[in-house]
């Protein structure tokens, strides 16, 4: 257990809780479940309760939910105009969900579901997968104008439109692995530092003094994880809002 | 709630976890390979992601965001409503300063009105008054040059007289004869004349 403590990779492990299996696949309900569902019960309970009062004029709480639903809101009209309106709970929804578990994550001996790559893929895959499936809903085949550019000479035309084709794929990669990398990287360096501390103060007296430059450090990157913690979430979100416009309107 | 659970769950594994993957048969976490990268994972993590993440949506779409949305909307209307009234108000404010300042135009023109009026009236009994005043001087004016033309001519008609008397009293004393009447009326007629 000692060199569990130490370990920055053990608050990654992922622990079945329920264990479940259907047709040799292994659903259980695990820590990273039962972290999702708090997230998910979290941000909804928050947003139920603190509006469940519906004040003219809000309250702290309130207003929080309201700025939040505001800000989802302004953030997707101007990447999407007033057609996107239509994502607005999905990505709203995602916010949400990005932010809380973000901001879970950051208390001790808690799971951070984003930290995992599969999670961050899903929610990436999710918002290509409705972009691509509107997209070709409501404009057909129209939509692969967005793989032309206007104004392009004919000459080089396949060029660009290989690089868009390859910067549309890895649109699901990058919006996943940028989330996934930065919360992974923040736990992992906190966990180091922390590590530390513990690590010095069993060094005796020297060690506890010494100790103190890792623990102000820790404190300062809890901070740091803090503001990372609502960029990843706006990041993700107003990415999604730009990738929902292109299905919008395809022809830029 | 959510601590102690998650507490809970992060000292328990550590006597369980090797039990219950042998009791379950899952393929073991291998230790060494990175947590995020263990695709033994994967299926669970993305069913509950479905799941929460599906429930989460339903949950704001349905309940939350006509929530929030219907609150800032009411506040909008309210607002405007109450911009409405002011604006409304405020007209009526105006109004009422402008019957009220026209109504001091009007009582202010009557005033000068009946002034002038008054002033009018005054002039013109004053003037009546002393057209008549005058009339009744002029008429005095006449009546006593009348009078005295009158007298004049009385006095002119006793003078020939007077004048005769005398001269018949200078002749008497001068001469001392008498003179006829009929002589000294003709001198003094001749002299007078």
């Amino acid at each position: 257990m000692a060199a569990d403590k130490v370990d920055p990779i053990h608050q990654f492990q992922i622990h079945p809780i329920i264990p479940i299996h259907i047709g040799g696949y292994d659903l259980s309900f695990t820590n990273s479940a039962l972290f999702m569902l708090a997230t998910v019960a979290v941000a909804a309970a928050f947003l139920y309760l603190s509006t469940s009062s519906r004040s003219l004029v809000p309250g702290r709480l309130q207003s929080v939910s309201e700025m939040a639903y505001e800000f989802v809101g302004n953030m997707l009209r101007d990447a999407a105009g007033t057609q996107g309106m239509k994502f607005f709970p999905f990505v709203f929804s995602l916010f949400m969900f990005v932010l809380v578990a973000n901001l879970l994550g950051l208390f001790p001996y808690f799971f951070t579901i984003t930290s995992h790559i599969i999670v961050t893929f899903g929610l990436a895959a999710l918002v290509i997968g409705t972009v691509v499936v509107y997209g070709f809903t409501k404009h057909g085949l129209g939509f692969l104008k967005l793989f032309v550019p206007h104004g392009v000479p004919v000459y080089l035309l396949p060029l660009v439109v290989l690089i868009e084709v390859i910067s549309f794929v890895s649109r699901p990669v990058s919006l996943s692995v940028r989330l996934f990398a930065n919360m992974l990287a923040g736990h992992i360096t906190l966990k180091v530092f922390s590590g530390f501390v513990v690590s010095l103060s069993a060094l005796g007296a020297v060690g506890v003094a010494g100790s103190v430059l890792p623990l102000a450090m820790a404190v300062a990157l809890t901070a740091l994880e803090l503001l990372v913690a609502f960029l990843q979430a706006y990041v993700f979100a107003v990415l999604t809002c730009m990738y929902l416009n292109d299905a919008l309107h395809p022809g830029h | 709630m959510f601590v102690t659970s998650a507490f809970a769950q992060e000292s328990a594994p550590a006597a369980t976890e090797g039990e219950t993957h042998a009791a379950t048969g899952v393929p073991a976490e291998a230790h060494g390979t990175f947590p995020p990268f263990n695709p033994a994972t994967y299926p669970s993590q993305l069913l509950w992601l479905a799941i929460t993440f599906g429930l989460f949506y339903l949950f704001l779409k349905r309940v939350v965001m006509p929530r929030v949305g219907g609150i800032i909307d009411v506040r909008n209307d309210r607002i405007t409503q109450d911009l409405d009234h002011a604006a409304r108000l405020k007209g009526e404010a105006d109004a009422a300063v402008a019957a009220y300042e026209q109504e001091l135009a009007e009582a202010k023109g009557k005033a000068n009105a009946i002034g002038q009026q008054a002033n009018d009236a005054a002039k013109a009994e004053a003037e009546a008054a002393r057209k008549t005043i005058e009339a009744a001087l002029d008429q005095k004016l006449g009546e006593a040059e009348a009078r005295i033309s009158s007298i004049k001519a009385n006095a002119m008609k006793e003078v020939g007289t007077i004048a005769e008397d005398t001269a018949s009293a200078i002749v008497e004393a001068l001469v001392g004869g008498k003179a006829s009447k009929a002589e000294i009326a003709a001198a003094v007629k001749s002299v007078a004349g």
